[in-house]
């Protein structure tokens, strides 16, 4: 059905490759656009250090203003020594960043709005601050489910909110990307495919099509600023949760 | 097909939650803007609490929309 607006996020094989218990290893579509975000990313990077001078060029400048965003960021949420993250909220910043806005072009595939992967990275930085914290602080990381001055009557009630909250983070911090991601692509699909059914209805038809088509417009810039907005929160939220593994019981 | 109905309704139901996620989202951004015409110079530093406020609000209204999801499509 042309009109379906799930058919979108279908997984299909490009390349057939084997399978190993059941599990498909084939190269899908969500692959392929999974390499070219994370080669768009290398690309304009590459592009933007080639020839650095003192006065930036274009391209330099987007690479420098890119970098200190995140840096910025860094430095606030987690301090000078939460820069030892910088290379990897760097990174997932990008990724997510670049998966968003390829998924904006028409028949492009959105790899963020598939739960499956923002799961992996969600699990995988909780996996992370788990690893950090207990290596740096060892025992003392615990201290994060016991916050000070809290009176000793109510401690255990607080104590199982915050176990109950860190163990939430991992869910919502996919479920929030995956969300975003995919109710707003069916939110566009939906609001266009009013265009295309009144069209069809004959002339007055065609004038009242004008209405979803300009929703559709601003529809579509609102989800840009999504876009954007999702990897820009992925990221902090990554800065925040890192920074308790490094300042724990703040 | 009495079964189907009930999923369709759930799933219905279910979005409800989102609009309190709009609610929460509202109160955080309108407090901003209403703190930062108080005192415009600390608006900027406070933009990136505001925006992790509002994310933490919209996630709970995304867990009713996986909520509804699930019962559409399982």
């Amino acid at each position: 059905m042309a009109n379906d607006p799930l058919h979108q996020f279908q997984i299909k094989p490009i390349v057939d490759m084997f399978s190993v218990g059941g599990m498909d290893f084939s190269f899908t579509n969500s692959s392929l656009f999974m390499v070219a975000a994370a080669g768009t990313v290398s690309a304009i990077l590459f592009a933007a250090s080639r020839s650095a001078s003192l006065v930036p060029s274009r391209m330099q400048s987007v690479g420098e203003l890119w970098y200190e965003f995140i840096a910025n960021m860094v430095r606030q949420t987690m301090g000078s020594e939460g820069m030892k993250f910088f290379p990897f909220v760097f990174t997932v910043f990008s990724f997510v960043l670049m998966s968003n806005l390829l998924g904006m072009f028409p028949y492009f595939f959105t790899v963020t709005s598939h739960v499956v992967v923002t799961a992996a990275l969600a699990v995988f930085i909780i996996a992370m601050v788990v690893v950090v914290g207990l290596a740096k602080h060892g025992l003392h990381f615990f201290k994060l489910f016991v916050p000070s001055g809290v009176p000793i009557a109510i401690l255990p009630f607080i104590s199982l909110i915050e176990i109950i909250s860190f163990l939430s983070r991992p869910v919502s911090l996919s479920l929030r990307l995956f969300g975003n991601m995919m109710a707003g692509h069916i939110v566009l699909k939906v609001f266009t495919g009013f265009v295309v059914s009144l069209g069809a209805l004959g002339i007055g038809g065609i004038l009242g099509a004008l209405f979803p088509l300009a929703m559709g417009v601003a529809l579509t810039a609102f989800e840009f600023l999504v876009a954007f907005l999702q990897a820009f929160v992925f990221a902090i939220l990554t800065c925040v949760y890192l920074n308790d593994a490094l300042h724990p019981g703040h | 097909m009495e079964a189907d109905a009930a999923k369709l309704i759930g799933a219905g139901i279910a979005c409800i939650g989102m609009g309190g996620a709009g609610i929460g989202v509202g109160h955080i951004f309108g407090n901003y803007l209403a703190g930062s015409l108080r005192n415009p110079s600390a608006a900027s530093a406070q933009f990136t609490n505001a925006l992790i406020g509002a994310a933490l609000a919209e996630g709970l209204g995304i867990f009713s929309l996986v909520v509804a999801l699930l019962l559409l499509f399982t």
